[in-house]
């Protein structure tokens, strides 16, 4: 039985955390549609993130918002430090490789964390943690109705540096023709890694605005990966607006489908999707012809 | 934070001669020896590694103290040697390092918390005839399936689920019958599947009405949908069955979404018996009942044991205590076997009779494997701390039920 | 091009001829299990290699088909009361079935590379999550296989039972991608993996081909799956249908050498050396020992970029024979 009262809250609710679901898809879909790498380890980079912001909250006292410059740098460095002198060398021609590399980085990356920080679920109290806005129809959270925001801000940015910035022609330049990119003088070494690392750069914003509302353990990267392939797949990859309106979509899908078929079943929403995406149109929403 | 125990260089040399020389020599093991060997099995590693962990601190405390108090005196006290093995949350990697453990010499083993796992390990372990205390893995099946092998010291899920629902009724009726209707939010996997299906079969016996029973996924990311679920059907009491970060997501949308049932009712909830989520959100944790793992908060020993969790910058959990615990068990079966020989000890074991621990069991006393003085306690977070509310004996605080309108 | 096949079809049978008798030398339980474990995986990733190795196509999710195989005994085991060597039998035409199903639709719809890898992802997610959800498959709780020793039910009661019995069913394997390297269906799969349009230009149906190599691939996965499940007897959904299995899959023929015949076994034997290994120096500091096994996969992609395999090849002067005789060209 269901009211109708509780489905336009559900609505609203999904739209929050589909926001979520985007900003963890930003990074990922940059990183997808330039390199054409299935990064394994993005997971783990997110869990990285949130453990920075966490230990920024507990150690320094510094509010995650605030924190947001710090990490996004921060993760910004480790991104483009790994495709350049990991990542990059691990090619040697062959998908599977890169595959593998990115597989073995996120083992490594997990259990360092285990290990020096143990598998204890951490959260962090803000002011703001229990907050709500009331939209007569539903209570939504301070941190949510912030990252939904967040989102939003995110997109337009990568969308303006992808359009008005050199490094943006440059980065799409290579996404679509390597070989030409490489003989009018771009240096790809250089700009594959800028891509990695401003994919990253995303995850370091999605973990300030995702950790008030959240949790961080070693695993928590886990929660998050699949959707987020999703995302990337539904926008179509390398498209943000297509990565954004995905994420939304998502979080709605797989918040009715909770509502309606109860929410270990109603998962099945976002992977029939899926599937039914790459099938019927696998350059997604907004991505284009390959 | 807790320094993981190093590897002692001795104890990996010795794992590996044993390992190498028990085909060759299998007379040596017989002699007596200075140290008893005790395999520590857990999941450290992999998605319940937080438990794991806690796990193999409580057997590590356990273990440290024995050896300090003189180790084991009918053996010449001989002290206990830990041989520590990872599961990785995963039961074949459990079964195999069982093989590993056996090698090595082990005289029992203790672990591997999680029930699946377990059913695994205890199995590996009795094609050797290695005593195996199992120290929580509560799915019944675990002590069912005629492994003389085999001993659980704590309740197995139903013992878990007749007790919350005794106590429970007992609560109700005290305070006047305020409950009528329930919902259930159950995490999908093996105890809280096995949980909610129990529930679903019991309470309509018992006079209460199950609204809707809702599963959900472990990870859930998010908890809104639901909250608005019970905020739509208002039960009178909720009872949610789930792992630590989902329970914590779920209070915290709850206190977000200002959903206040009239009780909240945790059975082996997460977090409801965990220190950390009282610290952590002491009010969205306030007056939430669980029934769950807990020692008798009037012993000594457990307070004591408790202060120095603490000091080790851990908090005092299920997972810790019933570990102590089952290594003293062993080290009382030890005492009287008078041997490292596993026979002897299974037979020791079998036939326990020990009654100085801190859980509120009684003296134990094992049929098929499982020890029958075993029970859950009901515990309620009041005033920043978690206090025993049922059964009165072992009580230290008066449940408030209903919890008063905010 | 005879030579050298009859050269691996040698190699084989000196692996069969060196590792039969091991249960009867390695008086260690706990270095036979570790070799069961490493076969298994072996053979697991044996079913891999037929589609990923030679036929080009990367899953994802091929615990889809080892997961489909161990609920298959296990749900005809319990709730019927068939015997596992019967289950066995049928775990793998189930599994081959779901492998035609997905291979048919994905194949029909033409993805391919990372899109056919995310799919086949996408597919284990749904069937896990339906295992999660439906009674006969115990849902969450998971299916517990009643103890019945005996080689009957295919519970052994030593470990060397289930040692030769997977090291029959990973020679079984050899001999097939030793035959497929030589055989006409072989060469097409290949000629697909290397260029699907100009296979078909040859006359190669890219289609068909394939199908045939998603359903030899998850049959053998769903067998393995069955033996899983009377090895250790409990499976969930997440064990049978979780990314790990998956994972495990497509790294042993990877790391050891893809589209190669020894590639799984080898790769299987090295992970499993290695993984012990971590276990051994860091056993008693949780974590340490899985950073120390990413720490060696990443270096060997690093160096060792054609797998282990690729090493053998140099090593032993067998870089010519391989690349004539099809292996890795």
């Amino acid at each position: 039985m269901l009211e109708f009262s509780i489905l336009l809250p559900a609505i609203l609710n999904g739209l929050t955390i589909g926001a979520i679901y985007a900003l963890i898809a930003l990074g990922l879909t940059l990183i997808y549609g330039v390199l054409h790498i299935i990064n394994f380890a993005h997971g783990s980079l997110l869990m990285l993130a949130l453990y920075g912001v966490f230990f920024l909250h507990s150690l320094f006292g510094i509010d995650p918002y605030l924190a947001l410059p710090v990490v996004g740098i921060a993760l910004f460095g480790i991104g483009y430090g790994l495709q350049r002198f990991v990542i990059g060398h691990a090619g040697h021609g062959r998908d599977e490789n890169i595959l593998l590399v990115t597989l073995g980085l996120s083992v490594i990356i997990e259990n360092l964390a285990l290990y020096l920080w143990r598998a204890d679920t951490r959260t962090i109290e803000t002011p703001y943690s229990f907050e709500t806005l009331d939209f007569g129809i539903a209570f939504i959270a301070v941190p949510k109705a912030v990252a939904f925001a967040g989102a939003l801000l995110v997109a337009a940015l990568l969308w303006l540096l992808m359009t008005r910035t050199d490094l943006g022609r440059a980065i799409r330049a290579l996404a679509k023709e390597r070989q030409g990119a490489k003989l009018v003088g771009i240096n790809v070494e250089h700009i594959f890694a800028m891509s990695f690392g401003i994919g990253c750069a995303c995850l370091g914003v999605a973990a300030c605005l995702l950790l008030p509302s959240f949790y961080v353990s070693p695993q928590v990267g886990h929660a998050f990966v699949l959707v987020a392939f999703t995302v990337v797949v539904l926008g179509g990859m390398g498209s943000f607006v297509g990565a954004l309106l995905g994420g939304l979509i998502i979080g709605v899908t797989e918040s009715l489908g909770g509502l309606f078929f109860g929410e270990s079943l109603g998962q099945l929403g976002i992977f029939l999707i899926f599937i039914i995406v790459l099938l019927f149109r696998p350059t997604g929403l907004l991505g284009q012809k390959a | 934070m807790i320094k993981t125990p190093r590897v002692s260089r001795r104890h990996f040399l010795a794992g590996t001669a044993a390992a190498a020389g028990v085909a060759g020599f299998p007379g040596i093991l017989k002699a007596q020896p200075r140290t008893i060997k005790v395999g520590v099995l857990h999941p450290v590693t992999g998605p319940i590694a937080p438990s794991g962990q806690q796990c193999r601190l409580g057997a590590k405390l356990a273990i440290d103290t024995i050896n300090a108090n003189g180790g084991i005196a009918s053996m010449g006290g001989a002290k206990l040697e830990p041989i520590y093995a990872d599961a990785q949350s995963k039961p074949d990697v459990g079964a195999a390092e069982v093989e590993k453990l056996n090698e090595a010499g082990v005289s029992a083993i203790i672990g591997p918390f999680a029930s699946g796992i377990a059913l695994a390990t205890t199995q590996a372990a009795a094609k050797h005839n290695i005593p195996h205390i199992v120290d929580v893995g509560v799915v019944d099946q675990v002590v069912t399936r005629g492994l003389t092998n085999t001993f659980r010291f704590g309740p197995g899920l139903s013992k878990i689920v007749d007790s919350a629902m005794e106590n429970l009724v007992a609560l109700n009726n005290q305070a006047g019958k305020p409950v009528k209707t329930v919902m259930i939010v159950h995490e999908e996997s093996a105890f809280g599947a096995g949980m909610a299906k129990t529930l679903n079969e019991k309470l309509p016996a018992l006079g209460f009405e199950v609204l809707e029973t809702i599963p959900h996924a472990n990870p859930t990311r998010d908890f809104n949908n639901i909250a608005l679920k019970v905020k739509g059907r208002n039960p009178d009491l909720l009872i949610p069955s789930n792992y630590y970060n989902e329970f914590v997501l779920l209070a915290r949308t709850l206190r977000q979404q200002k959903i206040r049932p009239k009780a909240v009712y945790a059975i082996l909830g997460g977090a409801a018996s965990q220190y950390r989520f009282v610290k952590e959100f002491p009010d969205a944790a306030e007056f939430i009942m669980d029934c769950n793992h807990w020692f008798d908060p009037r012993n000594p020993v457990a307070l004591e044991l408790k202060k120095k969790v603490e000091a080790e910058k851990a908090f005092f959990s299920y997972e810790v205590f019933l570990n102590y615990e089952c290594v003293r068990l062993l080290a009382d079966a030890l005492e009287r076997a008078k041997s490292t020989d596993r026979a002897a000890v299974t037979h020791a074991l079998a036939s326990s009779g020990w009654s100085n621990h801190f859980m509120p069991y009684g003296p134990t006393k094992f049929v098929n494997g499982q020890n029958q003085g075993a029970a859950p306690v009901n515990t309620q977070i009041l005033q920043k701390d978690i206090k025993v509310i049922f059964p009165k004996d072992f009580a230290n605080a008066k449940p408030v039920f209903p919890a008063p309108k905010a | 091009m005879r030579t050298p096949t009859l050269r691996t079809f040698w190699a084989i049978l000196i692996f069969a001829l060196v590792l039969l008798p091991l249960p009867l030398l390695v008086r260690s339980e706990f270095w036979l299990t570790w070799a069961t474990l490493a076969l298994f995986y072996a053979y697991l990733g044996q079913a891999w290699n037929l589609l990923g190795g030679y036929g080009g196509q990367f899953s994802f999710g091929h615990a889809l088909f080892f997961g489909t195989g161990a609920y298959c005994t296990a749900v005809l085991q319990i709730h019927v009361g068939v015997n596992a060597w019967a289950g066995f039998v049928v775990a793998a035409v189930a599994a081959g079935i779901v492998g035609a199903a997905t291979g048919w639709l994905v194949f029909r719809y033409g993805l391919r590379g990372s899109y056919f890898a995310l799919v086949t992802l996408a597919f284990a997610e749904v069937f896990r999550i339906l295992a999660n959800s439906f009674a006969f498959t115990g849902a969450g709780v998971g299916l517990l296989v009643p103890l019945m020793p005996g080689a009957w039910q295919m519970q052994f009661e030593t470990k060397a039972g289930f040692f030769w019995l997977l090291l029959v069913l990973v020679i079984a394997c050899l001999l097939l991608t030793w035959w497929l390297q030589n055989a006409r269906f072989g060469a097409r799969l290949m000629a697909v993996r290397e260029n699907e349009d100009a296979a078909r230009a040859l006359g190669v149906d890219p289609f068909n081909t394939k199908l045939l190599a998603i359903i030899a691939s998850g049959a053998i996965a769903g067998s393995a799956g069955a033996v899983y499940v009377q090895l250790f007897l409990y499976i969930d959904p997440g064990i049978a249908y979780g990314p790990s299995m998956s994972i495990e899959a497509l790294l042993v023929p990877i790391i050891g050498g893809l589209g190669t015949v020894f590639g799984p076994v080898l790769g299987a034997f090295a992970l499993h050396t290695i993984a012990e290994i971590g276990r051994l120096v860091f056993g008693e500091a949780p974590g340490l020992n899985l950073v120390l096994y990413g720490v060696l996969l990443v270096l060997m992609v690093l160096f060792l970029p054609n797998g282990l395999f690729g090493l053998g090849r140099f090593g032993f002067g067998l870089r010519r024979y391989f690349k004539r005789g099809g292996a890795n060209a």
